[in-house]
């Protein structure tokens, strides 16, 4: 019973900044601009514009879960073993950047990539000695808008994973050694399985700020490529519309909460994972 | 005993402190950010006595929502021409007390009667500018450009930047096909939806953007640029291969005024305040500083012939009179959303 009580700042938060947006969020989606309720704020995000964009930020977030998950997996597992030499520095690289402000390091991209910028010229510098005369352009397209997302989100998909793979119990793979597995046995019947929490986890903390990101878009997309989170943007500061732009969240939230539920099912199995 | 004893005389001290500094008058100004010379904010403070605390916006939408939800007291802001219509029309502001500003006459002719605030009873001019072309002299054919039909031409592929803001980048369109920026007709902003379409599809635009735009132009990434004559001034003195123009079939030309909200706590030191504002000396010092044109004739005499005589930065009356102020569109705003949507979604 007294223990309930360290519970209280947070609960307290909890309420404030997290239950009570939530259900501002709920009631501006369920009314018009009088305060009326009505359902015509779902109904006009029925429109194909709305869903083919909404499609296109999902296709583009599950994308760039991807490739994190490809570029992370390998990594992790490689630092989680333990005859790695200097493996704290290692790790540290991959935390440095969530040093710096999000913002400012998108803000760094967009010099790095535009065409006099140091990585376009060096690209067209190494093009042209294998005779391609074509310029390439690295900035302002989807290219663009994906490295931006994995670049940013790939540290929330390698904490996960490493933690998963480097508390992982030597025992069991050897084990499995012991009773005649090779090495490809040993990841894909013992390794794998028991590091899918932290899949599943470093899966849910990549996909749903890369489905809700609007900065990127906007920075490294050259606002072209209109991602829901821009969409929703555009409801409250310019149009002024927060019915339309609650229910536009509203269904983020909705969506977030199935691939969530989702994800679960996964992360559950094992007591792992992050929610 | 003697820590708590301590501690008590801290905290004493501290409201003692407190206290005195609430009993001192004071303003609170919300701003454009990055819009005044640190300076002219001393000065005040320095010749009135009056404490100036200090707010910053980006975007007048966010002003507005801030101001229109409550909340906080804000005793001058800064919004533009057609945000300073829809906020007389929603009765939040307080008239200016004409006797009380006594610098007002500095300011040019055409901007003491404008047409978004007839008179001048709910706003003081602060500063000006026109929208229009920035390009690369050395990128663009025969070194010069006087038509906005150069942004559509495929001849510049990929070089093409334009504003990632609804009434800007829509309004120079409509006004490229001879329509009235301040358009409320469905079939001229579907024909300016689909030229910008055109202009995508085409290949020409590079990108929308806002901040980054002077830096792009600057850098020589694209050979022309959709902005606002102050950046165009400040890019320009970066990279001297850029030039700046208004289109002959005309542009928007844009005031930024100085009002005092119905919440404003210190009506008298507000109109103090932008009486300074308005003193020759003041505003030549923060037109210099931000590189905006000032409305003020008395300031004009104080800055330098050669920014007095820089066209992009004091534009004669005839470019002056090809342009249009936006005008308050707000019972209309959803199709003007719409039609933006339909440009940037696809």
């Amino acid at each position: 019973m007294n223990r309930k009580i360290w519970a209280t700042p947070f609960i307290v938060w909890m309420v404030i900044f997290t239950l009570a947006p939530i259900v501002l969020v709920l009631i501006y989606s369920l009314t018009d601009a009088s305060g009326a309720f009505t359902l015509d704020n779902f109904a006009a995000f029925l429109d194909p514009i709305y869903i083919n964009v909404l499609l296109r930020s999902i296709g583009m977030a599950l994308l760039c879960t991807l490739i994190c998950l490809l570029i992370a997996y390998p990594a992790a597992y490689f630092l989680s073993q333990k005859d790695i030499d200097k493996k704290g520095v290692l790790i540290l690289l991959f935390i440095i950047p969530m040093w710096m402000n999000f913002l400012l390091r998108t803000y760094a991209w967009l010099t790095l990539l535009e065409s006099n910028g140091l990585i376009t010229s060096a690209v067209n510098r190494v093009l042209s000695l294998f005779g391609v005369q074509q310029e390439v352009r690295l900035l302002y397209n989807y290219g663009a808008v994906l490295m931006g997302m994995v670049y940013n989100y790939l540290p929330f998909m390698m904490l996960p994973l490493y933690t998963v793979l480097s508390k992982m119990d030597r025992s069991v793979i050897e084990a499995a050694e012991d009773l005649g597995a090779n090495r490809a046995h040993v990841f894909t019947r013992v390794v794998f399985p028991l590091s899918l929490p932290g899949v599943a986890s470093g899966i849910t903390m990549v996909f749903m700020p890369a489905v809700t990101t609007f900065v990127i878009s906007r920075l490294l997309g050259g606002a072209q490529f209109k991602l829901f989170g821009d969409l929703i943007e555009q409801q409250f500061l310019f149009t002024g519309n927060w019915n339309f732009g609650s229910a536009m969240s509203l269904v983020m939230m909705v969506l977030l909460l199935v691939s969530m539920g989702i994800m679960n099912r996964f992360g559950d199995k094992e007591g792992g994972g992050v929610l | 005993m003697k820590k708590l004893s301590l501690l008590l005389a801290a905290l004493l001290l501290t409201l003692a402190l407190t206290g005195c500094s609430s009993a001192k008058e004071s303003i609170t100004v919300y701003n454009w950010e990055d819009y005044i010379c640190p300076e002219a904010l001393d000065l005040f403070t320095e010749e009135t006595g009056i404490e100036v605390k200090y707010v910053r916006f980006t975007t007048n939408e966010e002003m507005y929502i801030k101001l229109s939800r409550g909340g906080s007291s804000y005793d001058v802001a800064f919004p533009s021409d057609y945000m300073i219509e829809r906020m007389i029309a929603n009765d939040m502001l307080m008239e200016l007390d004409h006797s009380a500003l006594s610098n007002f006459t500095q300011n040019a002719q055409w901007l003491q009667d404008p047409d978004y605030d007839r008179g001048s009873r709910y706003s003081a001019p602060y500063m000006w500018g026109t929208v229009g072309i920035l390009y690369n002299t050395k990128m663009v054919e025969g070194g010069s450009i006087d038509s906005w039909g150069a942004m559509w031409d495929t001849q510049y592929q990929r070089n093409v930047l334009m504003m990632d803001s609804v009434r800007d980048s829509l309004g120079v369109t409509l006004c490229y096909l001879g329509y009235d920026l301040n358009t409320r007709e469905l079939s001229e902003l579907e024909a300016a939806r689909d030229k910008l379409v055109e202009q995508r599809e085409s290949g020409v635009l590079l990108a929308y953007g806002v901040d980054e735009i002077k830096d792009k132009m600057a850098n020589n990434e694209a050979a022309m640029g959709l902005v606002w004559s102050g950046d165009a001034i400040t890019s320009i003195d970066i990279n001297p291969d850029l030039a700046y123009c208004v289109p002959q079939e005309g542009s928007n030309i844009w005031v930024d005024g100085m009002v005092i909200p119905k919440t404003a706590k210190n009506y008298e030191g507000a109109l103090k305040f932008i009486n300074f504002m308005m003193r020759p000396d003041i505003a030549a010092m923060n037109s210099e500083y931000i590189g905006y044109s000032t409305p003020n004739q008395g300031a004009l005499e104080l800055l330098d012939d050669e920014l007095v005589d820089d066209p992009t930065f004091n534009p004669s009356q005839d470019v002056i009179d090809r342009c249009t102020f936006f005008h308050d569109v707000a019972d209309v705003i959803d199709m003007y959303d719409r039609i933006w949507v339909e440009v940037t979604a696809n």
